[in-house]
């Protein structure tokens, strides 16, 4: 019994030692294979003795490329600039001041409606100060209806909910098989839509390939999660309370490593810009469209094997009870290395078309869903996948509607979280959990 | 030697920074949920921003500084109110879910355009703006000074051979002190207790001795602010000392170890972890009030990676311990700095540049949490059999 005792502390030494290995080898890789730098526009980087001007110049088509800018600084030396391609154009300030900055009409290209074309900014050493500049096509209007405004959220809130339904499955079913709450499932968001990067955009594969590539392999962090650390950490019977901390250690570890890796820009899985399109009162990309079929599709299979298949039903039994899951004859750690499995799969396709449809990720994007992650969690129920599906849809309408409602834009995130915890005093176990869940 | 010495000397600086202390206070009340009651708290950044809010707010306003602390104090209370009373009665991950989300909750309103006279949205309020009372109070002086004017440099000229037997007599009383710390002996009776006291102070000497660091006597970030919130990290310490010795930290304890168990005799349990949440809560906000001081209040810096440093020196120095959370706080931040210079140091900029270092010492702070709860739950104070707890 001893000696079976120390085997198992070799293995989770090993485990844990691989596992460190490989966190801190992953920024060396990943710089090796990241290649040559993105050709990025001059850009000017403010120091202690000098500020910048930015912008971008575009209408609600797009960016406009080749634009003139005149800015004209206190003494009136004027300075012309001009956008680049994406838009963009930026001003070096040698002098604290005040600046105007002025669109040369005449470098615009015809039918556009000039809304501001003149704007002041004073400028501060160090700092970059943004001039904005408002371009719009010649038949816009700003006043769309109330009702408008309101398909389109709810079609906008819809894609976000099934995007972390997606991830929030996953989350769920690991909380129901091990009772873990797992705070680096954000990371594994991340870590689709960066090595979505790195596949798609910097080595060129192409977009299903590579998105299937993306879900394979996060996947495969799932099993080798598993398989080097949490299992171990199972059998060696650490506490859920340790065990979370521990998720914490390798969601912090993790962001710096995506840190690390692409540092605090935002990376874009694909470079082109999407093509729109309108469906009634409803403008979506086209990659929304299909991101939304894929998750419908996606979360179907899961849905179907859950109540249908072998496996399924054996899932549902650990989660309702282990134990007794375990003496009926399943294999519980076979159960909670597939959960692994395909949480992080699903986590990864999450994060991939997270990217895809809102044009790019960061290191920290996974955290800042984080929470509605959980938020939907709870919501429908610790531990029960369908209630973490009705939960992400309720979060996403509520983070997309909120603000047609009269919710200033910036609550928008603090509402889906107070919907939480206003429902956690009525209804504790969450939409479809069942009341004895509650310990 | 030099490089060694630069790196020490930034490490001393970090450890005695007046942030490592409003983190060490801010943990110590961490300390109360955590380590002795088992409250899973994952809002402790929360607490620190609502006390910084409060006290920045009101001197930003023109009230006066006691004013602006009790406002911090005062928003504080409400919120560990207001988060306990739907969850203290549930299982302990909704109390980690909810004080999350609520710590979050009070970030973004924090950063919202529309409260931008008050907490200056995403830019913070300036130091500038509320710092002057605080400093007024200063009986230091201006101009500059080194703790201790004798150093090693007034030693035979700094001689390498000075720095060595130094550096190994500081590693030996430090290694001396933890030891007798986790004996458990080490306040037994006067004798011991004076020679670890003695012990203390001699270490600290030596520290300051050999890694002299030179401050401004009031300034932004001066000997001030460090002297003051150095004695209220003391102070906290001794109040959870006497509050953890009291029946009522007894009973802290009974809560984490079997909640069941103290209901059955008769106490109530609800109010008395809503006790701790308020009192630990009590210490983040006086740990965010001191956080602000020397610099600015952003509400992105006191954000969920905040509450994860906290745990991490929290569970380095050993939860459920009176020094755990002082010690941890130091080695935590020290550790960091050490690793940030020494890869700076050492790692050729081809490999690794200056900002990547930043972020390898975060990672290997996360690698670090990670192994200290695998390996080593009780950190480095604390005892293995007292650390059962589970939520």
């Amino acid at each position: 019994m001893k000696s079976r005792h120390v085997v198992r502390e070799r293995s989770v030494a090993r485990g844990v030692a691989g596992l460190i290995l490989a966190l801190l080898l992953a920024p060396v890789l990943a710089m090796i294979s990241s290649g040559a730098a993105n050709a990025v526009d001059t850009l000017c980087l403010p120091s202690p003795d000098k500020g910048c001007i930015a912008g971008t110049i575009r209408t609600e088509d797009g960016p406009l490329a080749d634009v003139k800018l005149t800015i004209t600084d206190e003494a009136g030396t004027a300075t012309e600039v001009t956008t680049s391609d994406t838009g963009k154009w930026n001003f070096q300030a040698d002098t604290e001041g005040t600046y105007v900055v002025k669109v040369d009409e005449s470098s615009l290209p015809k039918d556009l409606d000039v809304a501001t074309g003149t704007v002041t900014v004073v400028t501060k050493f160090g700092v970059t100060k943004p001039g904005l500049l408002t371009i719009r096509t010649a038949n816009y209007s700003d006043s769309t209806s109330k009702a408008d405004e309101l398909v389109q959220s709810t079609v906008n809130g819809l894609r976000l909910g099934l995007l972390l339904a997606l991830a929030s499955v996953g989350l769920s079913l690991i909380y129901g098989t091990t009772g873990l709450s797992n705070f680096a499932h954000a990371e594994q968001v991340t870590l689709g839509g960066i090595l979505g990067y790195f596949l798609i955009n910097q080595h060129g594969l192409g977009l299903w390939f590579g998105g299937l590539v993306v879900v394979l392999l996060c996947a495969f962090t799932g099993w080798f999660q598993d398989r080097v650390l949490w299992q171990p950490l199972r059998r060696r019977g650490l506490g859920l309370t340790q065990m979370m901390i521990v998720t914490i250690g390798l969601s912090l570890a993790l962001q710096y490593v995506y840190q690390y890796t692409v540092g605090a820009r935002t990376v874009r899985v694909v470079q082109d810009n999407p093509s729109v399109r309108s469906i009634g009162p409803v403008t979506i990309t086209n990659q929304s469209i299909v991101a939304m079929v894929i998750s419908v599709i996606v979360l179907a299979a899961v849905g179907y094997a859950l109540l249908r298949t072998r496996i399924g039903r054996a899932t549902r039994a650990v989660s309702d009870n282990p134990a007794l899951a375990s003496a009926s004859g399943i294999d519980t750690d076979r159960v909670i290395r597939l959960v692994w499995i395909v949480a992080m799969g699903l986590a990864g396709l999450s994060g991939l078309l997270y990217a895809l449809v809102t044009n790019g990720i960061k290191w920290d994007s996974g955290l800042q869903i984080l929470l509605l992650l959980f938020a939907a969690v709870t919501l429908g129920g610790l531990g029960t996948a369908f209630g973490a599906l009705v939960g992400a849809i309720v979060i996403g309408l509520v983070v997309e509607l909120s603000p047609v409602l009269g919710m200033p834009g910036d609550f928008k995130y603090a509402t889906a979280l107070l919907i939480l915890i206003l429902l956690l005093l009525v209804r504790p176990q969450g939409l479809l959990g069942k009341p004895q869940r509650i310990g | 030697m030099d490089t060694i010495q630069f790196i020490l000397n930034g490490m001393m600086r970090e450890a005695l920074s007046p942030q490592t202390a409003a983190v060490a206070i801010a943990v110590i009340g961490l300390n109360i949920h955590f380590g002795f009651t088992g409250l899973l708290n994952m809002g402790q950044s929360g607490f620190m921003l609502l006390g910084a809010y409060g006290f920045a707010i009101s001197i930003w306003h023109g009230l006066p500084m006691i004013v602006g602390v009790l406002f911090g104090f005062g928003a504080a209370f409400i919120f560990a109110l207001v988060l306990g009373a739907p969850t203290l009665k549930l299982r302990g991950d909704y109390l980690a879910i909810v004080t999350i989300s609520a710590a979050e909750i009070i970030r973004y309103v924090g950063r919202s355009a529309l409260l931008v006279d008050f907490t200056g949205s995403a830019q913070g309020i300036p130091g500038s703006q509320y710092r002057t009372p605080f400093a007024n109070l200063s009986f230091f002086g201006s101009g500059q000074f080194t703790l201790i004017p004798f150093n090693y440099t007034d030693v035979a000229d700094g001689a390498a051979w000075v720095r060595i037997i130094g550096w190994l007599v500081a590693i030996a009383v430090i290694v001396l002190i933890v030891l007798r710390f986790r004996s458990g002996g080490a306040f037994r009776g006067i004798a011991q207790a004076a020679g670890m006291v003695g012990l203390l102070v001699f270490g600290l000497l030596l520290l300051f001795f050999l890694f002299p660091v030179p401050q401004q006597s009031t300034g932004v970030n001066g000997w001030w602010v460090r002297f003051v919130a150095w004695i209220l990290v003391a102070v906290s310490t001794l109040v959870v000392y006497l509050l953890v010795r009291s029946p009522w930290g007894r009973l802290l304890r009974g809560i984490r170890e079997d909640e069941d168990a103290v209901r059955s005799l008769g106490k109530n349990v609800f109010s008395i972890k809503m006790q701790a949440l308020i009192i630990g809560g009590l210490f983040g906000a006086l740990g965010g009030i001191v956080y602000v001081l020397p610099a600015s209040v952003q509400p992105d810096s006191m954000g969920r990676s905040l509450t994860f440093f906290c745990y991490t020196a929290l569970l380095l120095g050993g939860a459920a311990t009176i020094f755990g959370p002082v010690l941890g706080s130091v080695l935590f931040f020290a550790a960091r700095i050490g690793i940030k210079y020494t890869a700076a140091a050492y790692v050729p900029d081809s490999i690794m540049n200056n900002q990547q270092t930043e972020q390898f010492s975060y990672i290997v702070v996360g690698v670090a949490l990670m192994l200290i709860v695998i390996f080593r739950p009780q950190g480095i104070l604390g005892n293995k059999r007292e650390l059962r707890f589970n939520v």
